[in-house]
């Protein structure tokens, strides 16, 4: 962790700290001197640059290690205050000395190379096995409704005459049904792709936030025949400048979502209010809210709850994490008082004047 | 009376099928044309009542087939596009696409659009009153009335009201409401637009959080509908 941190300094301050450091002890072993003998300090030395090569790239560890040798040589091996080397065993002393700290350098940095491709491989493992459950939940999802239209229209083509009536428009209305299903799926996934790719770029215009509730609503009736959706905007509310698109989706997969998660009866809640200079949107369920140790997680692309039943390819919640993430705003979940969940939208938008025009 | 023909323009076989059995079994003539250059010469050499124009076409940008029929052609062309493309749509409409429908399209939508445009280039308004439902507007007077009741509207209530009415069932660009009603100058009136429908539908609507005649067409415009 702590070594991940020090890479990512700039190449400047790696080499000024690598001097800094050398110069540092150095001075110390030089204060030291009467103490240590210039061996000894060859050894505190290489141990300097051993420690600052686990920290820093290879280059600034080179020059630090050259410049340990040089100040080696200049202020500690007799005669000092010059590079003349006297006797052999000096000279090869300092040869060593060159050679041991550019291999310490050089090693450090092969082992962090390798530390590196280890961790992305590790990470390509973890991704390989989240694509896999894509696969698994997508490919539910996607070849059920496939499967009944299929189904359907085989049983309408072979058996016109024997198939009841009654059957008949059972058999059309499920394949109306998948179809619909599908178009959801694919309309989830294609979206994911643009958040994915950056295209998604928000065309912030005038909002009726009030108009975007009652549309939802009425987008989602064919799934709300058990549920009870209630509106609740702030009394003349301002309009907003957002993406209405973006939002009236975000809006749609969270209420979609408590639909699907809350038990028969229950109520949704979608409320809007200005405060600051933010819209703030919640949709709140009666149903049994989040695990505690997975509300973290709800957002990440694909992440189903370990005990959710099938259905649902993961991706509503975090399509609406990317769709408020590109109005730079922020997506919050909690669990309510009473047992339910609470998204809370925040938006930083500008807000008309007012949102009502007495006079003309 | 004689059928009115239709040509569709659009690539995909299926939706050719598709749209080829939906509009004969409505008593419509249907032409197909699988490519742009196929879907120019066809309109050419016999000129259809109506177009139906796919935005995705093989050999050449829907919008530039769109240009090209405009120069010479003027009934209505209605754009097929994608979900998600408003930026397309709107270029379309200000290019004089008469309306768009985007894929995937109910059939019931579908029929209404052309029947919108059948209708009126058929029998042009001549009548004073008109009603929708419990509201009927008087074009002489100047009275709109819902439920015999006389509303009050200001003066740009009333324009938009007749703007839209005038053009129902076809969908209007925020920017061409704005051009018709604020004029060109005004063209960034866009806040106001929004406060003077809601207003408008608080006014004609019997539930405007549940509008029946003024539908809002996301990122793109408004359209007058007659409930049904």
């Amino acid at each position: 962790m702590e070594k991940a941190l020090l890479n990512k300094l700039p190449k400047a301050k790696q080499y000024l700290y690598g001097i800094f450091s050398v110069i540092i002890v150095a001075a110390i072993c030089y204060f030291l001197s009467a103490y240590l003998g210039y061996k000894i300090v060859a050894l505190v030395l290489l141990f300097t640059v051993s420690v600052l090569a686990m920290f820093l790239d290879i280059f600034p560890v080179l020059v630090v290690a050259l410049l340990s040798a040089l100040i080696w040589d200049f202020f500690f091996i007799p005669p000092t205050f010059n590079l003349l080397i006297s006797n052999t065993e000096d000279g090869l002393m300092f040869l060593m000395y060159f050679i041991i700290a550019m291999v310490n350098a050089a090693l450090n940095y092969k082992t962090r190379q390798w530390e590196k491709i280890a961790r992305k491989r590790e990470e390509k493992r973890n991704t390989l096995s989240l694509y896999n459950t894509l696969l698994n939940s997508l490919s539910h999802e996607l070849r059920t409704p496939i499967s009944t239209i299929i189904g359907a229209t085989d049983n309408l083509k072979a058996d016109k005459a024997k198939l009841q009536e009654e059957d008949k428009d059972v058999l059309v209305s499920e394949i109306s049904k998948a179809a619909l299903r599908l178009n959801g799926h694919v309309e989830n996934l294609l979206n994911m792709s643009r958040l994915e790719s950056g295209v998604v770029k928000p065309i912030r215009d005038w909002c009726d936030i009030n108009e975007l509730a009652y549309d939802v609503k009425h987008k989602l009736k064919e799934y709300s025949a058990n549920h009870n959706i209630k509106i609740n905007v702030q009394e003349n509310l301002p309009l907003f400048k957002i993406d209405a698109g973006l939002i009236t989706q975000s809006i749609y997969n969270l209420v979609y979502n408590a639909l699907i998660y809350t038990p028969a009866n229950g109520t949704i809640t979608i409320t809007a209010f200005k405060q600051d200079k933010n819209l703030v949107i919640t949709v709140e369920d009666t149903g049994n809210g989040f695990p505690e140790n997975e509300k973290e997680n709800v957002f990440e692309k694909f992440y189903r709850l370990k005990n959710s039943r099938t259905g649902g390819t993961g991706l509503g919640l975090s399509i609406v994490k990317g769709f408020v993430g590109a109005h730079y705003g922020t997506i919050l979940l909690e669990n309510v008082k009473t047992g339910g969940a609470k998204f809370t939208i925040i938006i930083p938008a500008e807000a008309s004047a007012t949102n009502s025009l007495k006079n003309e | 009376m004689s059928k009115q023909e239709i040509l569709v323009i659009d690539d995909e076989a299926q939706i050719r099928k598709l749209l080829e059995i939906t509009l004969r079994n409505n008593d419509y003539k249907v032409v197909e044309a699988a490519t742009a250059t196929e879907g120019l010469l066809l309109a050419a050499s016999h000129p259809p009542d109506l177009i139906l124009l796919d935005i995705g076409l093989p050999d050449e940008n829907g919008l530039e087939v769109l240009k090209k029929l405009r120069q010479w052609y003027n009934k209505p062309i209605i754009i097929l596009s994608v979900q998600n493309d408003e930026e397309n749509i709107i270029k379309a409409l200000d290019s004089d696409a008469s309306d768009y429908l985007t894929k995937p399209f109910r059939t019931g939508e579908l029929l209404a659009r052309i029947r919108a445009f059948i209708r009126n280039s058929d029998t042009p308004q001549e009548t004073s009153t008109i009603t929708f439902g419990n509201l009927c507007i008087d074009f002489k007077t100047r009275l709109v009335k819902k439920d015999k009741e006389t509303l009050k509207l200001t003066a740009t209530e009333y324009a938009l009201l007749c703007l839209l009415i005038k053009n129902e069932g076809r969908v209007l660009t925020h920017q061409y409401i704005l051009n018709q009603v604020w004029g060109p100058a005004q063209a960034d009136q866009s806040q106001s637009l929004r406060v003077f429908i809601a207003q408008l539908r608080k006014k004609i609507e019997n539930d405007a959080n549940n509008p029946e005649l003024i539908i809002t067409e996301s990122r793109v415009g408004y359209r007058f509908v007659s409930p049904t």
